[in-house]
């Protein structure tokens, strides 16, 4: 192939051209990375900022309750606030829809962006969400002028219901956040993504690039990573694995991979019988 | 003593638990663990049983404390990251009307006994603002019920609205003188049994202190009360700390099946030199002290697990990027101690001296991030 001398691997395909014009549009905003980034868990904000810069995600959260507003020269703030990155302050540590409202507002104010990740989790253990607060929270939130993405469990019938009430996307979880567990709510997702008409983040418990890879072939349009690549002994090339596991399967989904099958093609076949 | 007969428990309390697990009877099975129940215990990672943290503590699983190590630290990593939390205490009192043996409060102590006016604690506010932090626990001694809440709503109001997170180690209170309290915006409570065991009578002659089971209930009316976190942990020196330890395990598989939406925080109060000369009878040594940190990560890897300055300089920077999640740095255990320091009037004397900054430089040589705010203070409100 040509280029494959100068860039083995990667280049090549770059050079037929089909990611660079793939965009994501989130409430109008486009993104060319389709992975986006967590903030937290960290060892330091200098290790967080070069996993940004090497994820390559133009997308990144930060939680609102880690995030001084008296402290104006945040330390954490001001290393997320890079070129081209945009901040997705999210609202944990709210337990109902009346807090995550309130959180969303402080955001707004000490951020400067209308976005939010919404999450209401009222269990501190699993960190699983609520989803009767978290649609009160969404209608109010859009109302508002909000751009609101709520994290929520892989429930296809409730992203109807977010659609209704205005959200921007969808961000269902893989499995419990923080448990590196990969797509334990795969069925569930599968039908998620074949039936939204807002665009999949899939969000919580992707453990390995392989496993975004997975999420991105099955046709999610974006996840979000953040335990896997802070804890990881190298977060910079970790954030690059996943950078990378994130183009190869938005590419194979571009690219329409055959389907699986689990029986051989019968060899006689049952039709034949029809005549042509 | 407000005791709430006039509210309904929702629940069975830990008291009916507790009565199902009698001393004698548990530090006989503790005695019998083997191998097996070791190895049980470690394939559980995070998310065993009480019987599995016995297992842990137990003199059987001390061959497998490197392994516990690794295993420990890995789990902490998963669920917290590459992070550490930073809080002070800040007392605001030493009154006290009980006589505890170890304690540098107890009545009997001659020194002088202060408590700190709005003034006093606006000084202190201003000494624990200038170091940056965020998170602070009111300390006081137990003085009587009526005043203490009275002095303790006030005492929030001053507080609370300088710092992103407060909570409090005071004596045990009723649901609701709680409930009153975490509307001003109280965000945990510590409350350590000291002893599960037959002699919690001896180490607390006198005064509220002396009802154990007045305090072994405080967890469930935290629960019910609805804070957001409940600290717990027994006084390690007292008694044997594999059996005391247990039934603190026992009573965060309670809480966590009753009051779900509470978060638990597990303390290592490890008995240090105070006024009276006290010796701890069971002293627990730095080896068992590691193997009973460990156990806990291993047995539950939600735990948030806090490690003060009562520890040593080195003995801290070892133990903390093993499972640690929570220290205090630099802490004064006397009320008005930043402003004013008085080591007479002290609870118990520090043994890590460093200050909130060293100690965020010395994590960041260990690879871990200080975190001095986890939380916003317009969260927690009741609805």
């Amino acid at each position: 192939m040509a280029g494959a001398k100068a860039n083995p691997g990667v280049a090549p395909i770059f050079k037929r051209g089909q990611l660079k014009k793939d965009r994501l549009i989130i409430a109008g905003k486009e993104f060319s990375s389709r992975l986006f980034l967590g903030t937290g868990k960290f060892s330091s904000h200098e290790a967080m900022g070069g996993a940004l810069k090497a994820s390559g995600s133009e997308l990144v959260t930060l939680a609102l309750k880690r995030f001084d507003p008296q402290n104006p020269g945040d330390q954490m703030v001001g290393m997320l606030r890079q070129p081209g990155v945009s901040l997705l302050p999210n609202t944990s540590g709210v337990r109902h829809a009346k807090e995550a409202v309130l959180a969303a507002q402080l955001a707004r104010e000490a951020l400067e962006t209308n976005w939010i990740k919404l999450e209401i989790h009222p269990d501190p253990r699993y960190l699983l969400p609520d989803h009767e607060e978290t649609l009160k929270a969404t209608e109010a939130l859009a109302k508002l002028g909000f751009v609101v993405l709520p994290y929520i469990n892989a429930d296809p019938v409730f992203c109807k219901k977010l659609e209704s009430a205005g959200a921007a996307a969808v961000m269902p979880l893989a499995a419990p956040i923080g448990s590196n567990r990969g797509l334990m709510t795969l069925a569930m997702l599968e039908i998620i993504i074949k039936e939204s008409t807002l665009p999949v983040v899939i969000d919580a418990g992707l453990g390995a690039p392989s496993h975004a890879a997975q999420a991105m072939e099955m046709g999610a349009d974006a996840v979000l990573v953040n335990t896997a690549i802070a804890i990881a002994e190298d977060p910079i090339n970790m954030a690059l694995a996943f950078k990378l596991a994130v183009q190869a399967g938005r590419m194979a989904y571009l690219a329409e991979m055959g389907q699986t099958s689990s029986e051989a093609q019968a060899s006689s076949p049952l039709t034949a019988f029809l005549g042509s | 003593m407000g005791k709430e007969s006039a509210i309904k428990p929702l629940e069975p309390g830990f008291e009916q638990v507790f009565a199902q697990h009698p001393w004698a009877q548990m530090g006989a099975k503790l005695a019998q663990i083997g191998e097996a129940q070791v190895k049980k215990a470690l394939s559980r990672a995070g998310q065993g049983s009480p019987a599995d943290f016995m297992a842990l503590v137990s003199p059987a699983a001390e061959p497998y404390l490197e392994e516990m190590a690794h295993l420990a630290q890995a789990l902490t990593r998963k669920r917290f990251g590459k992070t550490v939390q930073m809080y002070l205490p800040l007392y605001l009192s030493n009154e006290c009307h009980n006589s505890c043996l170890y304690c540098g409060f107890s009545k009997d102590n001659p020194v002088p006994r202060i408590r700190l006016d709005q003034k006093a604690v606006e000084q202190e506010i201003a000494v624990l603002k200038g170091m940056g932090v965020c998170q602070v626990l009111l300390v006081t001694g137990d003085f009587s019920a009526k005043r203490a809440v009275e002095y303790l709503g006030q005492a929030l109001d001053w507080i609370t609205p300088h710092f992103a997170q407060v909570s409090m180690e005071v004596q045990p209170l009723s649901q609701a003188e709680y409930q009153v309290l975490i509307k001003k915006g109280l965000h945990g409570v510590m409350v350590y049994q000291e002893t599960y065991g037959p002699q919690y009578a001896k180490f607390h002659p006198h005064g509220s202190k002396a009802d154990f089971f007045w305090r072994l209930g405080t967890a469930d009316r935290l629960g019910r009360a609805g804070v957001h976190k409940i600290g717990l942990g027994a006084l390690l020196g007292l008694d044997d700390w594999r059996l005391d330890s247990f039934y603190t395990a026992l009573l965060v598989s309670h809480l966590e099946k009753h009051y779900w939406q509470s978060k638990l925080s597990i303390s290592f109060p490890r008995l240090r030199p105070a006024k009276g000369g006290f010796q701890p009878e069971h002293p627990v040594s730095d080896r068992h002290l590691v193997q009973l940190i460990l156990a806990y990560r291993i047995f539950n890897e939600n735990l948030e697990l806090s490690l003060s300055t009562r520890e040593s300089p080195d003995f801290r920077d070892q133990v903390i990027p093993l499972g640690i999640t929570s220290i205090s740095a630099g802490s004064k255990t006397e009320p008005g101690g930043y402003a004013n320091p008085n080591t007479q009037l002290e609870q118990f004397e520090i043994h890590d001296a460093r200050s909130p900054q060293a100690m965020e430089k010395a994590l960041a040589q260990k690879g871990l991030e200080t975190l001095w705010k986890d939380w916003d203070p317009h969260f927690g409100k009741p609805q």
